[in-house]
């Protein structure tokens, strides 16, 4: 597939400003910007109103591994209802500090993508109306998704 | 103003609250839920002042699953995610799979999957018409649905065994060719399905009852569908024309000749015309398939990745020792990550898989679009009857099973 057109995307978003991308990769016939943590909620207010990426297609968080720094990642998956393009967006975070502004204001349904992802990875959305756990339940202990995270949990789950 | 009358008015106002407002919890078992969702409703009357989706009953954790099986054990674990649509969860997850592997996959293959996936989106929503009448209280086109519906089901189960989870699709290819006499009975179940489609249209559209059960209920505008994130059938019936068959073509579909219904009223009854309008598009799509299939070869020619035909095993040493290490230590996938998407009976069905050069997946996370388009329900539902919340549950078409995972 011909990513060029990707790219001319990423270029807009750097004149726009230098330090709002830190790195592109091309790969498999897509493009992927990482953006900082602290800039991802202008990164995607802008690629939304100005370049037509209306469509927030999938949020998903990952962890790289527990000798990995930084550990845990976020992907954003854009697509655009005009110009049918997908742009994956990834915000690199730290162990220690696994925070990242959510995108709920730009997209509604980034909300329950949000929850899940914080739910299973364990990522800490700032500014998220309502972060709770969504798939697992409220007193369930620890991120099921983590690498540390046992196949079949600490301790047998009792729902009683 | 006594200590007395001032504890005195506020009981009058909790008890003008409680009068006036109800908080019931609709489900976990409530038929008409299509599985274990549960709504928390905040009612004034019979009017939905709030809804609120409640989910996870049926989380299994497919996802942590996926990172401890070989990426060939995967598939059938997508099998279980979307069941009424198992083998456009397949498409997806080969697919994700095949473009990390850079694999081509030979014609014969992808007219396969087509023809497969279009048979199913029709089984699919025959479901999904069947019981969103029989939610709404009509209960005889429930039997018609599934009398179509076993039809296609009868189909898959020729071709791969199971009926619900055919596990049909591979890394590579198909499991195996189609059977003996497919082609025949394939066109059989298309000249009797129009007749049909026409009867359930008769049965259901023309129905006074039905269309002020569903018009100007439960509307969501263009805008905030597109904000809520809403793809598939959902989207089209607020009159977004996306399709992803149509603008991220995949398997060829590029080279079908089809119509992508959209209406424009934005309501239950709008979302209806398009699943009724897209089974005749899928018929059309099925028609097209079963007359481009041309002998060939199914799987891809990748001797380490794809298992060998038995016979070959029979014949040649090194088939046999690529059989016994696909199974026993799958095969080694390049480091790399991808997003594959497919339009599936409910919408975009996406998969973010994730490899770190191992034969086990690093990450596989799955967009269900059920559990998206769950996401607008209390949208479309707060201001609506109670009665109607029922309604909208039909037409957005879920699967718990895809939601959970």
């Amino acid at each position: 597939m011909n990513t060029e057109v990707l790219h001319e995307f990423v270029n807009k978003l750097k004149e726009e400003n230098s330090a709002w991308v830190v790195d592109v990769k091309d790969a498999l016939g897509e493009v992927t910007a990482i953006v900082p943590c602290e800039s991802i909620v202008d990164v995607c207010w802008v690629l939304k109103t100005t370049h037509g990426f209306d469509l927030l297609a999938d949020l998903c968080g990952a962890d790289r591994g527990v000798e990995e720094d930084p550990r845990f990642e976020v992907n954003y998956h854009l697509f655009s209802t005009k110009h049918h393009n997908r742009l994956r967006l990834k915000v690199l975070l730290t162990e220690d500090e696994p925070n990242v502004k959510s995108v709920v204001s730009v997209w509604k349904t980034a909300n329950w993508l949000e929850r899940e992802t914080y739910d299973l990875v364990g990522v800490n959305f700032e500014g998220h109306p309502d972060l709770r756990r969504i798939l697992l339940p409220s007193d369930f202990d620890g991120h099921a998704l983590r690498k540390d995270y046992p196949l079949r949990g600490y301790e047998p789950y009792s729902l009683t | 103003m006594s200590v007395a009358t001032e504890n005195l008015t506020g009981q009058v106002d909790v008890l003008d609250q409680l009068e006036s407002q109800m908080t019931i919890s609709m489900g976990p078992q409530h038929p008409s839920t299509h599985g274990v969702l549960r709504l928390e409703l905040v009612l004034d009357g019979e009017l939905v002042i709030k809804a609120v989706p409640d989910i996870g009953y049926l989380h299994t954790g497919m996802e942590k699953l996926f990172e401890y099986k070989k990426y060939q054990q995967g598939i059938v674990i997508t099998d279980r995610m979307d069941y009424l649509n198992p083998l456009g969860n397949n498409l997806v997850y080969v697919m994700a799979a095949e473009k990390l592997l850079q694999l081509e996959i030979p014609e014969r293959a992808q007219v396969v999957r087509v023809l497969m996936c279009e048979l199913q989106r029709i089984a699919s929503h025959m479901v999904w018409l069947g019981t969103h009448c029989l939610d709404i209280g009509a209960m005889s086109a429930f039997f018609y649905c599934f009398r179509q519906r076993e039809k296609i089901l009868n189909l898959i189960e020729a071709v791969s065994g199971g009926r619900l989870t055919p596990s049909y699709f591979r890394i590579g290819g198909l499991m195996m060719d189609l059977p003996a006499g497919f082609e025949r009975r394939v066109k059989q179940f298309l000249d009797d399905f129009p007749a049909a489609l026409d009867e359930l249209n008769t049965l259901v559209s023309g129905n006074t009852l039905w269309q002020s059960r569903t018009q100007g209920i439960g509307i969501i505008s263009p805008e905030d569908a597109i904000d809520w994130g809403l793809t598939g059938p959902c989207l089209r019936g607020s009159g977004i024309d996306l399709d992803l068959r149509r603008h991220n073509p995949y398997s060829g579909y590029e080279t079908y000749d089809f119509e992508v219904p959209v209406e424009l009223d934005c309501d239950v009854w709008a979302r209806f015309r398009v699943r009724m309008r897209e089974m005749r598009e899928s018929y059309k799509i099925v028609r097209q398939a079963i007359d481009r299939l041309k002998p060939g070869p199914t799987k891809a020619d990748a001797p380490k990745i794809v298992l060998p035909d038995r016979d070959d095993m029979r014949k040649h040493m090194d088939s046999l020792i690529h059989h016994f290490l696909i199974v026993a230590e799958g095969f080694n996938v390049p480091t790399g990550e991808v997003y594959q998407a497919i339009e599936a009976s409910k919408g975009e069905l996406g998969v973010y898989m994730k490899s770190n050069g191992g034969p086990k997946p690093e990450r596989v996370h799955f967009r269900g679009p059920s559990f998206v388009n769950l996401q607008a329900l209390p949208v479309m539902s707060e201001g609506e009857m109670v009665a109607d919340v029922v309604a909208i549950i039909g037409s957005l078409d879920i699967v718990l099973g895809e939601i959970d995972r």
